[in-house]
Protein backbone atom coordinates (compact mmCIF):
# COMPACT_ATOMS: atom_id res chain seq x y z
CA UNK A 1 0.00 0.00 0.00
CA UNK A 2 2.88 2.36 0.95
CA UNK A 3 4.44 1.87 -2.62
CA UNK A 4 5.49 4.58 -4.24
CA UNK A 5 4.92 6.82 -1.16
CA UNK A 6 7.95 9.69 -0.80
CA UNK A 7 6.29 13.16 0.47
CA UNK A 8 7.96 13.91 3.39
CA UNK A 9 5.46 15.09 6.00
CA UNK A 10 6.93 17.47 8.90
CA UNK A 11 4.70 19.52 11.39
CA UNK A 12 5.48 23.18 11.00
CA UNK A 13 8.09 23.84 13.92
CA UNK A 14 10.89 26.89 14.10
CA UNK A 15 13.99 26.02 12.40
CA UNK A 16 17.27 26.24 14.37
CA UNK A 17 17.79 29.39 12.38
CA UNK A 18 14.93 30.93 13.59
CA UNK A 19 15.66 30.13 16.76
CA UNK A 20 19.39 31.46 16.29
CA UNK A 21 18.32 35.03 14.86
CA UNK A 22 15.29 35.50 17.76
CA UNK A 23 16.86 34.35 20.52
CA UNK A 24 20.05 36.19 19.41
CA UNK A 25 18.49 39.45 18.62
CA UNK A 26 16.85 38.91 22.10
CA UNK A 27 20.24 39.11 23.55
CA UNK A 28 22.07 41.98 21.56
CA UNK A 29 19.03 44.11 22.08
CA UNK A 30 19.41 43.34 26.08
CA UNK A 31 22.91 43.52 26.42
CA UNK A 32 22.84 47.43 24.82
CA UNK A 33 19.54 48.09 26.65
CA UNK A 34 22.12 47.47 29.90
CA UNK A 35 24.98 49.55 28.32
CA UNK A 36 22.71 52.64 27.07
CA UNK A 37 20.92 55.29 29.98
CA UNK A 38 21.84 58.56 31.63
CA UNK A 39 25.64 56.95 32.85
CA UNK A 40 26.93 54.86 30.04
CA UNK A 41 28.59 51.59 31.12
CA UNK A 42 31.88 49.92 29.56
CA UNK A 43 30.42 46.83 27.32
CA UNK A 44 33.68 45.02 28.32
CA UNK A 45 33.19 46.18 31.79
CA UNK A 46 28.97 45.12 31.72
CA UNK A 47 29.89 41.52 30.06
CA UNK A 48 32.61 40.42 32.91
CA UNK A 49 30.52 42.10 35.62
CA UNK A 50 27.71 39.37 34.21
CA UNK A 51 29.97 36.43 34.12
CA UNK A 52 31.40 37.38 37.51
CA UNK A 53 27.72 36.39 38.68
CA UNK A 54 27.59 33.43 37.28
CA UNK A 55 28.73 30.26 39.36
CA UNK A 56 32.02 29.13 39.85
CA UNK A 57 33.33 31.96 37.60
CA UNK A 58 35.30 35.38 39.23
CA UNK A 59 35.92 37.86 37.19
CA UNK A 60 37.75 41.18 37.99
CA UNK A 61 34.97 43.85 36.03
CA UNK A 62 36.64 47.16 36.70
CA UNK A 63 32.73 48.66 37.29
CA UNK A 64 32.99 51.09 40.32
CA UNK A 65 30.72 50.08 42.95
CA UNK A 66 28.11 52.68 41.82
CA UNK A 67 28.21 51.30 38.38
CA UNK A 68 28.01 47.96 39.86
CA UNK A 69 24.81 49.19 41.80
CA UNK A 70 23.14 50.41 38.75
CA UNK A 71 23.77 47.47 36.22
CA UNK A 72 22.08 45.20 38.69
CA UNK A 73 19.73 46.95 40.93
CA UNK A 74 18.40 49.69 38.68
CA UNK A 75 19.22 48.36 34.75
CA UNK A 76 19.27 44.61 34.87
CA UNK A 77 15.88 44.17 36.47
CA UNK A 78 14.55 47.16 35.05
CA UNK A 79 15.17 45.07 31.40
CA UNK A 80 14.62 41.60 32.99
CA UNK A 81 10.88 43.39 33.56
CA UNK A 82 10.75 44.12 30.44
CA UNK A 83 11.22 41.10 28.73
CA UNK A 84 9.29 39.35 31.22
CA UNK A 85 6.61 41.61 30.47
CA UNK A 86 6.68 41.51 26.61
CA UNK A 87 7.08 37.94 26.09
CA UNK A 88 3.87 37.66 28.81
CA UNK A 89 1.64 40.25 26.90
CA UNK A 90 2.81 39.00 23.40
CA UNK A 91 2.12 35.23 24.34
CA UNK A 92 -1.66 36.13 26.13
CA UNK A 93 -2.30 37.98 22.30
CA UNK A 94 -0.62 34.96 20.48
CA UNK A 95 -3.26 32.35 22.65
CA UNK A 96 -6.68 34.93 22.49
CA UNK A 97 -6.20 35.01 19.10
CA UNK A 98 -5.72 31.44 18.32
CA UNK A 99 -8.84 30.17 20.18
CA UNK A 100 -10.93 33.61 18.96
CA UNK A 101 -9.43 32.53 15.62
CA UNK A 102 -9.38 36.63 15.08
CA UNK A 103 -5.59 37.83 14.18
CA UNK A 104 -6.96 41.17 16.19
CA UNK A 105 -8.30 39.47 19.36
CA UNK A 106 -6.04 40.94 22.43
CA UNK A 107 -4.80 40.38 26.06
CA UNK A 108 -7.38 44.09 26.63
CA UNK A 109 -9.97 42.26 25.04
CA UNK A 110 -11.86 40.48 27.91
CA UNK A 111 -12.36 43.88 30.46
CA UNK A 112 -8.67 42.71 31.63
CA UNK A 113 -7.46 46.33 30.89
CA UNK A 114 -10.07 48.38 32.16
CA UNK A 115 -10.54 46.21 35.42
CA UNK A 116 -7.32 46.44 36.00
CA UNK A 117 -7.18 50.17 35.46
CA UNK A 118 -10.39 50.19 37.79
CA UNK A 119 -8.44 48.09 40.72
CA UNK A 120 -5.29 50.92 40.22
CA UNK A 121 -7.91 53.70 40.44
CA UNK A 122 -8.92 52.77 43.48
CA UNK A 123 -5.62 52.65 45.30
CA UNK A 124 -4.43 55.53 44.16
CA UNK A 125 -7.65 57.39 44.38
CA UNK A 126 -7.62 55.87 48.41
CA UNK A 127 -4.16 57.22 49.07
CA UNK A 128 -2.99 53.86 49.87
CA UNK A 129 0.56 52.62 49.47
CA UNK A 130 1.93 52.31 45.70
CA UNK A 131 2.59 48.54 46.79
CA UNK A 132 -0.93 47.80 46.69
CA UNK A 133 -1.04 48.77 43.27
CA UNK A 134 -0.27 45.14 41.48
CA UNK A 135 -2.43 42.83 43.43
CA UNK A 136 -5.30 45.11 43.31
CA UNK A 137 -4.76 45.49 39.47
CA UNK A 138 -4.57 42.09 39.23
CA UNK A 139 -7.48 41.13 41.17
CA UNK A 140 -9.55 44.12 38.78
CA UNK A 141 -8.77 42.29 36.13
CA UNK A 142 -9.68 38.34 37.02
CA UNK A 143 -12.71 40.55 38.24
CA UNK A 144 -13.65 42.12 35.01
CA UNK A 145 -12.69 38.63 33.24
CA UNK A 146 -15.03 37.02 35.86
CA UNK A 147 -17.77 39.74 34.75
CA UNK A 148 -17.55 39.45 31.12
CA UNK A 149 -18.01 35.47 31.36
CA UNK A 150 -20.88 35.95 33.80
CA UNK A 151 -22.36 38.08 31.59
CA UNK A 152 -22.06 36.04 28.44
CA UNK A 153 -23.12 33.29 29.51
CA UNK A 154 -26.58 35.17 30.58
CA UNK A 155 -26.67 36.74 27.85
CA UNK A 156 -25.59 34.34 25.09
CA UNK A 157 -24.39 30.83 25.83
CA UNK A 158 -20.84 30.51 24.69
CA UNK A 159 -20.77 31.72 21.52
CA UNK A 160 -17.20 33.58 20.75
CA UNK A 161 -18.94 36.85 19.84
CA UNK A 162 -21.36 36.84 22.91
CA UNK A 163 -18.04 36.97 25.33
CA UNK A 164 -16.45 39.21 23.00
CA UNK A 165 -19.78 42.00 23.27
CA UNK A 166 -19.60 41.31 27.04
CA UNK A 167 -15.82 42.05 27.42
CA UNK A 168 -16.73 45.36 25.52
CA UNK A 169 -20.05 45.83 27.60
CA UNK A 170 -17.59 45.06 31.06
CA UNK A 171 -15.02 47.12 29.76
CA UNK A 172 -17.03 50.30 29.00
CA UNK A 173 -18.56 49.85 32.70
CA UNK A 174 -14.82 49.81 34.09
CA UNK A 175 -13.73 52.68 32.42
CA UNK A 176 -17.13 54.63 33.21
CA UNK A 177 -16.66 54.16 37.10
CA UNK A 178 -12.88 54.78 36.84
CA UNK A 179 -13.81 58.16 34.62
CA UNK A 180 -15.96 58.96 37.46
CA UNK A 181 -13.09 58.45 40.40
CA UNK A 182 -11.09 60.31 38.45
CA UNK A 183 -13.22 62.96 38.34
CA UNK A 184 -14.09 63.18 41.70
CA UNK A 185 -10.40 63.33 43.00
CA UNK A 186 -8.83 65.72 40.46
CA UNK A 187 -5.18 65.43 42.39
CA UNK A 188 -4.41 61.84 41.59
CA UNK A 189 -5.21 62.46 37.89
CA UNK A 190 -1.44 62.55 36.95
CA UNK A 191 -0.67 59.18 38.77
CA UNK A 192 -3.26 57.50 37.36
CA UNK A 193 -2.41 58.64 33.91
CA UNK A 194 0.81 57.56 34.38
CA UNK A 195 0.02 54.02 35.67
CA UNK A 196 -2.42 53.87 33.04
CA UNK A 197 -0.05 54.70 29.98
CA UNK A 198 2.69 52.25 31.49
CA UNK A 199 6.31 52.00 33.25
CA UNK A 200 8.73 50.16 33.84
CA UNK A 201 9.96 52.84 36.36
CA UNK A 202 10.10 51.78 39.49
CA UNK A 203 11.04 47.93 39.20
CA UNK A 204 12.82 46.16 41.13
CA UNK A 205 13.79 42.19 41.69
CA UNK A 206 11.14 41.73 44.05
CA UNK A 207 8.38 42.81 41.27
CA UNK A 208 10.13 41.01 38.60
CA UNK A 209 9.78 37.58 40.97
CA UNK A 210 6.50 38.47 41.56
CA UNK A 211 5.46 38.43 37.80
CA UNK A 212 7.46 35.68 37.11
CA UNK A 213 5.89 33.42 40.08
CA UNK A 214 2.13 34.81 38.48
CA UNK A 215 2.63 34.21 34.79
CA UNK A 216 5.41 31.31 34.47
CA UNK A 217 2.83 28.70 34.89
CA UNK A 218 0.17 30.29 32.61
CA UNK A 219 2.75 30.80 30.22
CA UNK A 220 3.30 26.86 30.11
CA UNK A 221 -0.42 26.52 29.31
CA UNK A 222 -0.49 28.43 26.65
CA UNK A 223 2.76 27.12 25.27
CA UNK A 224 1.89 23.64 25.28
CA UNK A 225 -1.91 24.61 23.63
CA UNK A 226 0.46 25.54 20.98
CA UNK A 227 -0.59 22.71 18.56
CA UNK A 228 -4.11 22.16 19.38
CA UNK A 229 -4.44 26.18 18.64
CA UNK A 230 -4.18 24.69 15.06
CA UNK A 231 -6.22 22.36 15.42
CA UNK A 232 -8.60 25.36 16.62
CA UNK A 233 -8.09 27.18 13.02
CA UNK A 234 -10.97 25.05 11.67
CA UNK A 235 -13.66 26.15 13.69
CA UNK A 236 -15.22 24.42 16.43
CA UNK A 237 -17.27 21.73 14.70
CA UNK A 238 -14.25 20.13 12.95
CA UNK A 239 -11.89 20.20 15.97
CA UNK A 240 -14.72 18.46 17.88
CA UNK A 241 -14.83 15.76 14.85
CA UNK A 242 -11.39 15.22 15.39
CA UNK A 243 -11.96 14.70 18.79
CA UNK A 244 -10.84 17.78 20.51
CA UNK A 245 -12.42 19.33 23.19
CA UNK A 246 -13.18 22.87 22.40
CA UNK A 247 -14.42 24.16 25.07
CA UNK A 248 -11.93 22.81 27.77
CA UNK A 249 -8.77 24.16 25.56
CA UNK A 250 -10.78 27.89 25.47
CA UNK A 251 -11.21 27.31 28.75
CA UNK A 252 -7.65 26.58 29.44
CA UNK A 253 -6.06 29.26 26.82
CA UNK A 254 -8.47 32.11 27.81
CA UNK A 255 -7.93 31.47 31.88
CA UNK A 256 -4.01 31.23 31.05
CA UNK A 257 -3.85 34.26 28.60
CA UNK A 258 -5.90 36.41 31.55
CA UNK A 259 -3.99 35.03 34.52
CA UNK A 260 -0.41 36.34 32.80
CA UNK A 261 -1.96 39.18 31.09
CA UNK A 262 -3.48 40.65 34.61
CA UNK A 263 0.41 39.72 36.29
CA UNK A 264 2.13 41.72 33.78
CA UNK A 265 -0.82 44.86 33.73
CA UNK A 266 -0.78 44.65 37.50
CA UNK A 267 3.13 45.26 37.88
CA UNK A 268 3.56 47.50 34.54
CA UNK A 269 0.29 49.02 33.82
CA UNK A 270 -1.43 49.08 30.70
CA UNK A 271 1.14 48.42 27.95
CA UNK A 272 -0.56 48.15 24.39
CA UNK A 273 0.14 47.09 21.21
CA UNK A 274 2.33 44.41 22.29
CA UNK A 275 -0.41 41.72 22.26
CA UNK A 276 -1.51 42.23 18.72
CA UNK A 277 1.54 43.98 16.89
CA UNK A 278 4.18 40.76 18.26
CA UNK A 279 1.95 37.41 17.65
CA UNK A 280 0.82 39.32 14.56
CA UNK A 281 4.03 40.23 12.90
CA UNK A 282 5.41 36.94 13.75
CA UNK A 283 2.15 35.41 11.96
CA UNK A 284 3.37 38.02 8.45
CA UNK A 285 6.36 36.63 8.45
CA UNK A 286 6.77 33.04 9.62
CA UNK A 287 3.07 31.92 8.47
CA UNK A 288 0.10 30.59 10.07
CA UNK A 289 1.33 28.26 12.36
CA UNK A 290 0.81 28.88 16.31
CA UNK A 291 3.15 26.11 16.62
CA UNK A 292 5.76 28.52 15.51
CA UNK A 293 3.91 31.98 16.75
CA UNK A 294 3.25 30.78 20.36
CA UNK A 295 7.19 30.47 21.51
CA UNK A 296 8.78 32.96 18.90
CA UNK A 297 5.87 35.50 20.87
CA UNK A 298 7.69 34.93 23.61
CA UNK A 299 11.18 35.72 22.32
CA UNK A 300 10.27 38.77 20.26
CA UNK A 301 7.94 40.26 22.83
CA UNK A 302 10.63 40.13 25.16
CA UNK A 303 12.55 42.20 22.11
CA UNK A 304 10.01 44.31 21.90
CA UNK A 305 9.39 46.11 24.84
CA UNK A 306 13.09 45.93 25.97
CA UNK A 307 13.66 48.33 22.73
CA UNK A 308 10.48 50.06 23.60
CA UNK A 309 11.87 50.98 27.08
CA UNK A 310 15.06 51.58 25.93
CA UNK A 311 13.37 54.17 23.83
CA UNK A 312 11.49 55.32 26.68
CA UNK A 313 14.24 56.22 28.68
CA UNK A 314 16.97 57.39 25.65
CA UNK A 315 14.39 59.62 23.50
CA UNK A 316 13.94 62.01 25.94
CA UNK A 317 16.36 62.02 28.83
CA UNK A 318 16.79 62.82 30.95
CA UNK A 319 12.99 62.37 30.96
CA UNK A 320 11.62 59.58 30.28
CA UNK A 321 8.19 58.89 28.15
CA UNK A 322 5.42 55.96 29.31
CA UNK A 323 6.30 53.33 27.36
CA UNK A 324 2.87 52.43 26.31
CA UNK A 325 3.20 55.74 24.15
CA UNK A 326 6.96 54.02 22.57
CA UNK A 327 5.09 50.51 22.31
CA UNK A 328 2.49 52.67 19.95
CA UNK A 329 5.10 55.01 18.41
CA UNK A 330 7.60 51.94 17.08
CA UNK A 331 4.40 49.12 17.08
CA UNK A 332 2.14 51.12 14.48
CA UNK A 333 4.66 52.18 11.81
CA UNK A 334 6.19 49.00 12.52
CA UNK A 335 3.50 47.06 11.98
CA UNK A 336 2.33 49.14 8.68
CA UNK A 337 5.72 48.28 7.30
CA UNK A 338 5.25 44.84 7.64
CA UNK A 339 1.73 44.91 6.23
CA UNK A 340 2.53 46.19 3.19
CA UNK A 341 5.85 44.38 2.51
CA UNK A 342 3.93 41.01 2.73
CA UNK A 343 1.07 42.35 1.16
CA UNK A 344 3.81 43.74 -1.90
CA UNK A 345 5.53 40.36 -2.29
CA UNK A 346 2.19 38.47 -2.46
CA UNK B 1 -21.22 -1.27 12.18
CA UNK B 2 -23.28 1.78 13.19
CA UNK B 3 -26.51 1.77 13.93
CA UNK B 4 -28.86 4.81 14.78
CA UNK B 5 -31.45 3.67 17.45
CA UNK B 6 -34.38 5.72 17.36
CA UNK B 7 -31.95 9.32 17.41
CA UNK B 8 -33.63 12.24 16.50
CA UNK B 9 -32.18 15.91 16.46
CA UNK B 10 -34.17 19.34 17.41
CA UNK B 11 -32.94 22.84 16.91
CA UNK B 12 -34.80 25.53 18.67
CA UNK B 13 -37.14 23.01 19.84
CA UNK B 14 -37.78 22.28 16.22
CA UNK B 15 -37.15 18.26 14.92
CA UNK B 16 -35.17 18.49 12.01
CA UNK B 17 -34.09 14.52 12.04
CA UNK B 18 -35.97 11.88 12.74
CA UNK B 19 -36.96 9.62 15.68
CA UNK B 20 -35.07 7.32 12.88
CA UNK B 21 -33.46 4.15 13.02
CA UNK B 22 -31.05 2.91 10.50
CA UNK B 23 -28.13 0.38 10.35
CA UNK B 24 -25.10 0.20 7.87
CA UNK B 25 -23.18 -3.35 8.04
CA UNK B 26 -19.31 -3.30 8.33
CA UNK B 27 -17.79 -2.93 4.49
CA UNK B 28 -20.97 -1.42 3.48
CA UNK B 29 -21.53 1.69 0.97
CA UNK B 30 -25.14 3.44 2.16
CA UNK B 31 -25.60 6.63 -0.07
CA UNK B 32 -27.67 9.41 1.82
CA UNK B 33 -29.95 10.97 -0.93
CA UNK B 34 -32.80 14.03 -0.55
CA UNK B 35 -33.64 17.55 -1.31
CA UNK B 36 -32.30 20.15 0.42
CA UNK B 37 -32.63 20.22 3.74
CA UNK B 38 -34.02 16.43 4.24
CA UNK B 39 -31.21 16.35 7.96
CA UNK B 40 -28.70 14.21 5.42
CA UNK B 41 -25.60 16.09 6.67
CA UNK B 42 -27.47 16.57 10.39
CA UNK B 43 -27.51 12.68 10.54
CA UNK B 44 -23.96 12.61 9.89
CA UNK B 45 -23.00 14.85 12.05
CA UNK B 46 -25.57 13.20 14.98
CA UNK B 47 -23.01 10.21 14.28
CA UNK B 48 -19.85 12.23 14.76
CA UNK B 49 -21.16 13.66 17.94
CA UNK B 50 -21.01 17.55 17.03
CA UNK B 51 -24.61 17.62 17.17
CA UNK B 52 -27.02 16.97 20.45
CA UNK B 53 -29.24 14.25 19.83
CA UNK B 54 -31.74 12.04 21.12
CA UNK B 55 -31.36 8.22 21.45
CA UNK B 56 -28.04 6.35 20.81
CA UNK B 57 -25.45 5.56 17.90
CA UNK B 58 -24.08 2.41 18.52
CA UNK B 59 -20.76 1.17 16.86
CA UNK B 60 -21.89 -2.95 18.13
CA UNK B 61 -21.69 -1.92 21.38
CA UNK B 62 -18.23 0.09 21.49
CA UNK B 63 -17.82 3.13 22.95
CA UNK B 64 -17.58 6.11 20.12
CA UNK B 65 -14.59 8.00 20.95
CA UNK B 66 -14.64 11.19 18.68
CA UNK B 67 -12.22 11.08 15.22
CA UNK B 68 -11.56 7.42 16.08
CA UNK B 69 -13.90 5.15 15.24
CA UNK B 70 -15.87 7.77 12.77
CA UNK B 71 -14.20 10.37 10.70
CA UNK B 72 -16.05 13.00 9.32
CA UNK B 73 -15.82 15.30 5.76
CA UNK B 74 -17.55 17.94 6.42
CA UNK B 75 -20.10 19.21 3.41
CA UNK B 76 -18.48 23.50 3.68
CA UNK B 77 -14.63 22.62 5.43
CA UNK B 78 -13.14 25.67 6.74
CA UNK B 79 -9.97 25.70 5.24
CA UNK B 80 -7.18 27.76 6.28
CA UNK B 81 -5.87 29.93 3.52
CA UNK B 82 -1.95 29.62 4.37
CA UNK B 83 -2.33 26.24 5.97
CA UNK B 84 0.06 23.89 3.38
CA UNK B 85 -2.10 20.64 2.34
CA UNK B 86 0.42 18.16 4.23
CA UNK B 87 -0.05 20.51 7.64
CA UNK B 88 -3.81 20.27 6.66
CA UNK B 89 -4.10 16.48 6.45
CA UNK B 90 -1.94 16.24 9.27
CA UNK B 91 -4.93 18.00 11.61
CA UNK B 92 -6.34 14.26 10.75
CA UNK B 93 -4.19 12.86 12.96
CA UNK B 94 -5.24 14.58 16.05
CA UNK B 95 -7.46 12.24 16.89
CA UNK B 96 -4.85 10.07 17.83
CA UNK B 97 -1.88 12.17 19.49
CA UNK B 98 -3.74 12.52 23.03
CA UNK B 99 -4.62 16.06 24.59
CA UNK B 100 -0.87 17.43 24.97
CA UNK B 101 0.96 14.16 22.55
CA UNK B 102 2.86 15.53 19.54
CA UNK B 103 2.94 13.86 16.17
CA UNK B 104 4.73 9.93 15.42
CA UNK B 105 6.67 8.40 12.78
CA UNK B 106 3.30 6.71 12.37
CA UNK B 107 1.39 9.68 11.78
CA UNK B 108 3.29 10.87 9.38
CA UNK B 109 3.61 8.15 7.42
CA UNK B 110 -0.44 7.93 7.69
CA UNK B 111 -0.42 11.37 6.12
CA UNK B 112 1.84 10.62 3.48
CA UNK B 113 -0.21 7.54 2.50
CA UNK B 114 -3.06 9.84 2.45
CA UNK B 115 -2.32 12.44 0.27
CA UNK B 116 -0.25 9.33 -2.06
CA UNK B 117 -3.37 7.94 -2.22
CA UNK B 118 -5.43 11.56 -3.47
CA UNK B 119 -2.51 12.21 -5.20
CA UNK B 120 -1.77 15.28 -3.28
CA UNK B 121 2.05 14.31 -3.52
CA UNK B 122 2.79 17.24 -6.26
CA UNK B 123 0.37 20.06 -3.88
CA UNK B 124 1.73 18.87 -0.58
CA UNK B 125 3.74 22.31 0.21
CA UNK B 126 1.17 24.38 -1.46
CA UNK B 127 -1.12 26.97 0.43
CA UNK B 128 -4.67 26.05 0.85
CA UNK B 129 -5.75 28.91 -0.44
CA UNK B 130 -4.07 28.16 -3.87
CA UNK B 131 -5.43 24.92 -5.00
CA UNK B 132 -8.60 24.63 -7.13
CA UNK B 133 -12.39 23.15 -5.77
CA UNK B 134 -11.01 20.24 -7.01
CA UNK B 135 -7.70 19.71 -5.20
CA UNK B 136 -9.35 21.27 -1.83
CA UNK B 137 -11.62 18.66 -2.18
CA UNK B 138 -9.29 16.03 -2.45
CA UNK B 139 -7.28 17.13 0.35
CA UNK B 140 -10.00 17.18 2.70
CA UNK B 141 -10.72 14.24 1.91
CA UNK B 142 -7.40 13.08 2.62
CA UNK B 143 -7.28 14.57 5.99
CA UNK B 144 -10.43 12.27 6.54
CA UNK B 145 -8.44 8.93 5.43
CA UNK B 146 -5.14 10.14 7.54
CA UNK B 147 -7.65 9.41 10.48
CA UNK B 148 -7.54 5.84 10.01
CA UNK B 149 -10.81 5.41 10.85
CA UNK B 150 -13.10 2.19 9.97
CA UNK B 151 -16.03 4.43 9.16
CA UNK B 152 -16.12 7.21 6.51
CA UNK B 153 -18.66 9.84 6.52
CA UNK B 154 -19.00 11.90 3.74
CA UNK B 155 -20.79 14.89 3.07
CA UNK B 156 -20.78 15.77 -0.80
CA UNK B 157 -17.76 14.60 -1.24
CA UNK B 158 -17.74 15.27 -4.99
CA UNK B 159 -19.75 18.47 -4.85
CA UNK B 160 -16.69 20.56 -6.16
CA UNK B 161 -15.26 17.94 -8.69
CA UNK B 162 -15.99 17.78 -12.37
CA UNK B 163 -17.52 14.21 -13.50
CA UNK B 164 -14.22 12.84 -14.15
CA UNK B 165 -12.78 13.73 -11.14
CA UNK B 166 -15.66 12.99 -8.95
CA UNK B 167 -15.53 9.36 -10.50
CA UNK B 168 -11.80 9.26 -9.36
CA UNK B 169 -12.42 9.95 -6.17
CA UNK B 170 -15.68 7.63 -5.48
CA UNK B 171 -13.22 4.38 -7.53
CA UNK B 172 -10.57 5.39 -4.81
CA UNK B 173 -13.24 5.21 -1.55
CA UNK B 174 -14.20 2.38 -3.27
CA UNK B 175 -10.93 0.66 -3.30
CA UNK B 176 -10.57 1.91 0.08
CA UNK B 177 -13.57 -0.05 1.25
CA UNK B 178 -13.02 -3.25 -0.68
CA UNK B 179 -9.28 -3.19 0.49
CA UNK B 180 -9.63 -2.06 4.33
CA UNK B 181 -12.86 -3.10 5.09
CA UNK B 182 -14.17 0.43 5.55
CA UNK B 183 -17.85 1.22 6.22
CA UNK B 184 -18.63 4.39 3.83
CA UNK B 185 -21.27 6.37 3.81
CA UNK B 186 -21.63 9.71 1.33
CA UNK B 187 -24.47 12.31 1.37
CA UNK B 188 -24.45 12.69 -2.12
CA UNK B 189 -26.79 14.75 -4.19
CA UNK B 190 -25.82 13.25 -7.40
CA UNK B 191 -28.44 10.77 -7.75
CA UNK B 192 -26.51 8.33 -10.56
CA UNK B 193 -23.24 8.63 -9.10
CA UNK B 194 -24.95 7.96 -6.00
CA UNK B 195 -26.76 4.72 -7.36
CA UNK B 196 -23.06 3.80 -9.35
CA UNK B 197 -21.63 3.30 -5.89
CA UNK B 198 -23.57 2.88 -2.72
CA UNK B 199 -24.41 -0.28 -2.39
CA UNK B 200 -28.00 0.66 -0.60
CA UNK B 201 -29.78 4.04 -1.00
CA UNK B 202 -31.87 5.58 1.68
CA UNK B 203 -34.01 8.78 0.86
CA UNK B 204 -34.45 10.98 3.64
CA UNK B 205 -37.40 13.81 3.44
CA UNK B 206 -37.89 16.47 5.92
CA UNK B 207 -35.75 14.12 8.36
CA UNK B 208 -37.70 10.81 8.00
CA UNK B 209 -36.43 7.49 6.06
CA UNK B 210 -38.95 7.15 2.92
CA UNK B 211 -36.77 5.15 1.11
CA UNK B 212 -34.49 2.38 1.82
CA UNK B 213 -32.78 -0.32 -0.40
CA UNK B 214 -30.91 -1.19 -3.42
CA UNK B 215 -30.44 1.65 -6.29
CA UNK B 216 -32.61 -0.16 -8.29
CA UNK B 217 -35.32 -0.06 -5.79
CA UNK B 218 -34.69 3.54 -4.80
CA UNK B 219 -33.99 5.49 -7.66
CA UNK B 220 -36.95 5.51 -9.65
CA UNK B 221 -39.58 7.70 -10.51
CA UNK B 222 -42.33 6.61 -8.22
CA UNK B 223 -39.64 7.15 -5.37
CA UNK B 224 -38.14 10.32 -6.37
CA UNK B 225 -41.00 12.32 -8.30
CA UNK B 226 -42.89 12.82 -4.81
CA UNK B 227 -39.67 14.38 -3.36
CA UNK B 228 -37.73 16.04 -5.94
CA UNK B 229 -40.53 17.38 -7.66
CA UNK B 230 -42.25 16.36 -11.38
CA UNK B 231 -38.82 17.20 -13.38
CA UNK B 232 -37.13 13.93 -13.40
CA UNK B 233 -36.98 10.80 -15.35
CA UNK B 234 -35.25 7.45 -14.85
CA UNK B 235 -33.98 5.17 -17.27
CA UNK B 236 -32.34 1.82 -16.59
CA UNK B 237 -29.25 0.58 -18.82
CA UNK B 238 -26.81 -1.76 -18.31
CA UNK B 239 -25.25 0.40 -16.13
CA UNK B 240 -28.00 1.08 -13.21
CA UNK B 241 -30.33 3.83 -13.13
CA UNK B 242 -29.34 7.22 -14.72
CA UNK B 243 -31.68 10.23 -13.04
CA UNK B 244 -32.11 12.62 -16.03
CA UNK B 245 -33.86 16.24 -15.19
CA UNK B 246 -36.23 17.33 -17.91
CA UNK B 247 -37.67 20.17 -18.49
CA UNK B 248 -41.66 21.28 -18.21
CA UNK B 249 -41.51 24.28 -20.29
CA UNK B 250 -39.46 24.92 -23.09
CA UNK B 251 -39.41 28.55 -24.70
Amino acid sequence: MSQGVSTAVAPSRIGPRRWLIAVGTLIVVSVVALLVGSVALSPAGVLKALADRLPLISVDHGLSELETRLLFELRLPRVVMGGLVGAVLAVAGAGYQGVFRNPLADPYLLGVAAGAGLGATLVIGLGAGSATIPPVAFLGGLGAVGATYALSRTAGGRTTTSLILAGVAVAAFATAVQTFLLQRSYDTLREVYSWILGRLVTVGWGEVWTLFAYASGAVVVLVVHRRLLDVLALGDEEASGLGVDVVKVRRFVVVAATLATAAAVSVSGLIGFVGIIVPHTIRLLTGWSYRVIVPLSLVFGATFLILADLGARTLVAPGELPIGVVTAFLGAPFFLLVLRTMRGSS
Amino acid sequence: MISWQTVSVAFAGRTVVGPLSLTVADGEWLGLIGPNGSGKSTLLKSAVGIVPHEGTVDLGGRERRAGIDIAWMPQRPFLPEEMNVANYVLLGRTPHLGYLGSESRHDLESVSRALHRLQLDDLSERALSTLSGGEAQRAVLARALAQESPILLLDEPTSSLDVGHALEVLEIIDDLRHNEGLTVITAIHDLTLAGRFADRLVLLAAGEIVADGSPSDVLTEEVLIPNYGPGIRVENNGDGPTVIPTRSRRE
